[in-house]
């Protein structure tokens, strides 16, 4: 069985308009491991979305992946290439292999069928042969397993909910096939901090016990430090940092990553030490040349805006994009 | 400072909605109960609590959108009716900054035409060269410049952060003594967050205008009130009110604890707690509520007494709304 | 001060028109962007120029001819006469005009009536907005045909403007509805409850707020009122409500139809009128769309 779950190769997603073409994620190569939380952390409209949705084939139109690929190693030792399945395959890959919380889950739940229909029908849609009491055992299960009240949620609509247990009932949605990954997108945005707290510790009880890797996408670097294994910082659509989590925030090598956890006020420290990122987020039709960042970063230097800095990988996997670190001293000036 | 008039003085706010029930009978929820809070002039008070705590219902009872059920507002000693009282000294001195700075501008009106009008409707008598006077001063004061880049745009020509600063300009433009600010930069993006922050207090502290930030965000509100004040709220009450920085770190409230602790930090070697002091995740519910302390049912510290009356008590550093405080305080011994 | 007062008025008004002028330049770039919008308006303004100017280069000739009735379309006649040997090509030329007036005034008077009732309703809610939707409901409830019927008993209209009324008594009340409701949701935006913090003046909020938000949706109702119109007149001339014009081309249609569709060549006669409403309905129709497409944000892809 291989390391990584899902490898992104060399991965370029365009969205072709009338007059233009937008290239929302650019060349990007990222492995995913087995069993990890992965987090994808980027401003709104640095691809991370875009970049994930590859995964299941449905990044929003026009969207069109341009080159590269998407191999996905599962469990069972297969290997699948997301860009190669038929739309028959595509379909039970969804799900079955791969699923997905949303970052609405008001809207992603139907509102006027039950959570049980929904359960059922996903069931059934995915040709899974059960009695009707295996089917209530199963889905009660996975939903006494994010800690609802299984009896009376099953028979809830979505509407007589809160925003707290609709995302839960979200999650145990995406448990329903017995995925490899789970694809959380922004999963805790709309919800306080406490509702927050118990939804993370339920995902990386879910993490640990079933073996389920996922891909955590989000902006917030606080949610990043406290509950993720690996972490990709994306900028621009590339991806500027990746490793683990302990090393990303212990070095904090790159420019952009540095300003972002120096951005982000916490409950405890200095708050003197916090200071904003100066300029503004890129416009992905109108990115500086050279280094995307190269506008805002308050190290570059006059390679930085001519040429685009070449990937530097380390050995235990994890890599940075970066002038700074590239071709050793004789640049360093 | 005790014995200075405060700038705004709330007495035992009630506001109860009435919520369309059955045929016969219409349902009462008590959103806000009993606040009292003052406001002095050049502070800053942070209003903390999840989402349906009634926190910005109370903003715009501060900005007189809403009309309290019961209770008295003062500003500046004098009583207050309603901000459509012209004789009343609060006229044009609260102004309001909105969370969603799409929203917040008329999508068919320039950003010129929306500054233009206020202060028009402000100064009658001022010719258009002396409003332009003024327009351009702000634009300076809020960073936008050259301002005729921005002026002639329409709001959805501008970036997020960008509008955030014209929604701050337009608040500042009537030279109010209070901006309500409800969650000013949830949406925007983490980079720019800061910026607009420092912004706000900048105003503060060259202006002194008084600031009410409500937010849901503990780690923000401690960066931006940093010297001032916190109230945090729970189903319609405040529960503990004080300095914020003392607050945060002995925190008195069984809930404030709660929340300190569900904040996530960014700093991965941080270890934070993994279960919250709590008993359930469940909000209560602002329907049938009785007399008692409306955390009773989650509170880990609950007793008999917690069905009687609440009243205020004092810890070392803050005004508590719980009526085992000591029982509380002591269990950290 | 009073001379100070009078130039900063003039001052304002400069502005107020060079803001217009700007805007309205603005606004057409904006519109005419869509090629949907461009060939509705060129072929209305083709059937303008027709009504304006066809009857003075085809004047319409009323008196009867029966020697030459019945004729198939020829290079004289283009598209034949009619059982009385009058020019059927020249009658549908001098019916635009009236089709149009017709059209006209009524989109006047719908969207006049449908908007002011319709923001005042929404806007100050209550018992106005209730009085206001029972009369909407009793027009939307009443059908239009029996009462025409009726009326036609009764009275024959004789001028356009008068046809107009009656036609947008019918249609006023379910662009009064929408306007409401647009009216009641933009009522609570936050930029709405921003220039009440700010004090700005009901006036203020009501026209410079409020109106440039639902205008591109007036903008398209006074296009398919324009059409709604057409389908109406010729319904009322079929009727009989309506003083027979021998030109209008309602009252082609139906006198043909009164002749008996037995003889094909009534038919034929029929088919020229009928064309040409098809083709200003189409029109009108692509013009709404067009201007649906430009002016309506929720169309517009962000």
């Amino acid at each position: 069985m291989k390391e990584n779950i899902v490898e992104f190769k060399n991965i370029s997603i365009d969205y072709p308009m009338k007059k233009y073409t937008l290239r929302a994620v650019n060349n990007v190569s990222l492995n995913v491991k087995r069993g990890k939380i992965t987090a994808l952390v980027g401003e709104s409209g640095s691809g991370k979305t875009t970049l994930s949705s590859s995964l299941i084939r449905c990044i929003s139109e026009p969207g069109i992946i341009a080159e590269g690929e998407v191999i996905f190693n599962s469990n069972d030792g297969s290997l699948i290439n997301v860009e190669k399945l038929k739309e028959k395959e595509l379909r039970s890959f969804r799900w079955e292999k791969v699923s997905m919380v949303f970052q609405a889950a008001q809207s992603a739940l139907n509102p006027v069928l039950t959570v049980r229909q929904q359960f059922y029908e996903t069931l059934d849609e995915h040709g899974i042969k059960l009695t009707k009491e295996e089917k209530e055992a199963k889905c009660l299960k996975i939903l006494d397993f994010v800690k609802l009240d299984s009896k009376r949620v099953i028979d809830c609509y979505p509407h007589e909910l809160s925003g707290g247990m609709k995302q839960r009932v979200m999650i145990a949605f995406s448990l329903l096939l017995d995925p490899e990954v789970i694809i959380l997108d922004e999963p805790t945005t709309a919800l306080d901090v406490i509702t927050q707290h118990y939804i993370f510790n339920l995902l990386k009880e879910i993490n640990k016990t079933m073996n389920i890797s996922m891909l955590l996408m989000t902006h917030d670097i606080s949610v990043v430090a406290s509950f993720a294994d690996y972490i990709a910082v994306m900028y621009g659509g590339r991806v500027m940092e990746y490793g683990s989590v302990e090393e990303v925030f212990k070095n904090k090598l790159h420019p952009y990553t540095k300003g972002l956890i120096n951005a982000t006020p916490s409950i405890i420290g200095n708050i003197d030490d916090v200071r904003p990122i100066d300029g503004r987020p890129p416009n992905m039709l109108d990115l500086p040349k050279g280094c995307v960042f190269s506008d805002r970063c308050p190290f570059a230097k006059d390679i930085c805006k001519e040429k685009e800095p070449e990937t530097l990988y380390k050995e235990d996997g994890s890599f940075i994009k970066c002038h700074l670190f590239l071709g050793g001293e004789d640049n360093g000036k | 400072m005790e014995n200075k008039t405060p700038l705004l003085s709330l007495k035992n706010i009630n506001m109860v909605f009435k919520k369309p029930g059955s045929l016969l009978k219409d349902q009462y929820i008590h959103v806000l109960r009993d606040i009292s809070l003052d406001i002095y002039a050049g502070e800053i008070i942070a209003l903390v609590g999840e989402s349906g705590c009634g926190k910005t219902t109370l903003g715009k009872i501060i900005t007189g959108l809403y009309k309290p059920t019961s209770g008295e507002i003062y500003f500046e000693g004098n009583k207050v009716s309603g901000i459509f009282d012209k004789k009343v000294t609060s006229f044009n001195e609260i102004q309001f900054i909105q969370q969603d700075s799409y929203a917040a501008l008329n999508p068919v009106r320039t950003i010129y035409q929306s500054l233009y009008a206020p202060i028009k409707n402000k100064h009658k008598k001022w010719s258009k060269k002396e409003v332009d006077a003024k327009i351009e001063e702000l634009m300076q004061i809020i960073g936008l410049y050259p301002s005729e880049q921005y002026l002639s745009k329409y709001p959805h020509q501008l970036s997020g952060g960008q509008r955030q600063r014209i929604l701050m300009a337009r608040a500042i433009s009537l030279e109010p003594k209070l901006i309500v600010a409800d969650e000013p930069v949830s949406m925007i993006d983490v980079s720019l967050r800061l910026s607009i922050l420092n912004l706000m207090k900048e105003l503060n502290e060259k202006l002194k205008m008084s600031f009410v930030y409500i937010s849901h965000d503990l780690s923000t509100s401690r960066y931006f009130a940093a010297n001032g004040k916190v109230a945090v709220m729970y189903l319609g009450e405040i529960v503990e009110l004080g300095q914020i920085a003392d607050v945060i770190s002995h925190p008195s409230h069984p809930y404030t604890r709660a929340l300190v602790q569900a904040v996530p930090v960014p700093d991965p070697t941080y270890k934070g707690a993994d279960e919250l002091p709590l008993k359930s995740m469940q909000l209560g519910s602002l329907e049938d509520r009785t007399e008692g302390c409306s955390f009773k049912e989650r509170c880990l510290y609950c007793t008999s007494e917690c069905n009687k009356k609440q009243t205020y008590q004092s810890s070392k550093t803050a005004q508590v709304l719980c009526c085992n405080l000591s029982t509380v305080l002591d269990k950290d011994k | 001060m009073n001379k100070e007062k009078f130039s900063d008025f003039l001052s304002t008004l400069k502005i107020f028109f060079k803001n217009l002028g700007h805007n309205l330049l603005n606004f057409l770039k904006k519109i005419f962007s869509s090629k949907k919008t461009i060939i509705g308006f060129v072929l209305i303004m083709v059937f303008v120029f027709i009504g304006i100017f066809g009857p003075l280069i085809f004047p319409y000739d009323q008196n009867t001819d029966v020697a030459n009735k019945y004729l198939l379309p020829s290079t004289e006649h283009f598209f034949g006469t009619d059982w009385l040997g009058r020019d059927v090509f020249r009658q549908v030329i001098a019916g635009t005009s009236s089709v149009l007036e017709i059209a006209f005034f009524t989109a006047i008077f719908t969207v006049t009536i449908g908007t002011i009732l319709g923001i005042i309703s929404g806007y100050v809610g209550g018992v106005v907005d209730k009085i206001i939707m029972s009369i909407t409901n009793i027009f939307l409830s009443i059908p239009s045909f029996p009462v025409y019927l009726l009326l036609a008993a009764l009275i024959t209209l004789e001028s356009s403007v008068s046809l107009a009324l009656i036609i947008s008594l019918w249609s006023w009340a379910g662009l009064c509805r929408s306007i409401r409701v647009q009216v009641m949701s933009i009522k609570e935006r936050d930029y709405i409850q921003i220039c009440k913090v700010m004090h700005m003046s009901t006036f203020h909020i009501i026209f410079r707020e409020i109106m440039p938000n639902v205008f591109s949706y007036i903008a398209v109702n006074f296009v398919v009122a324009m059409r709604n119109a057409i389908m109406a007149s010729v319904g009322i001339m079929l009727v009989g409500l309506a003083a027979y014009d021998p030109t209008n081309w309602g009252a082609i249609i139906n006198a043909a139809r009164m002749k008996g569709l037995v003889n094909y060549k009534n038919i034929l006669i029929m088919i020229y009128p009928l064309v040409f409403i098809i083709i200003f309905q189409i029109s009108t129709l692509l013009l709404s769309n067009g201007l649906d497409e430009t002016l309506n944000p929720r169309l517009k892809v962000k």
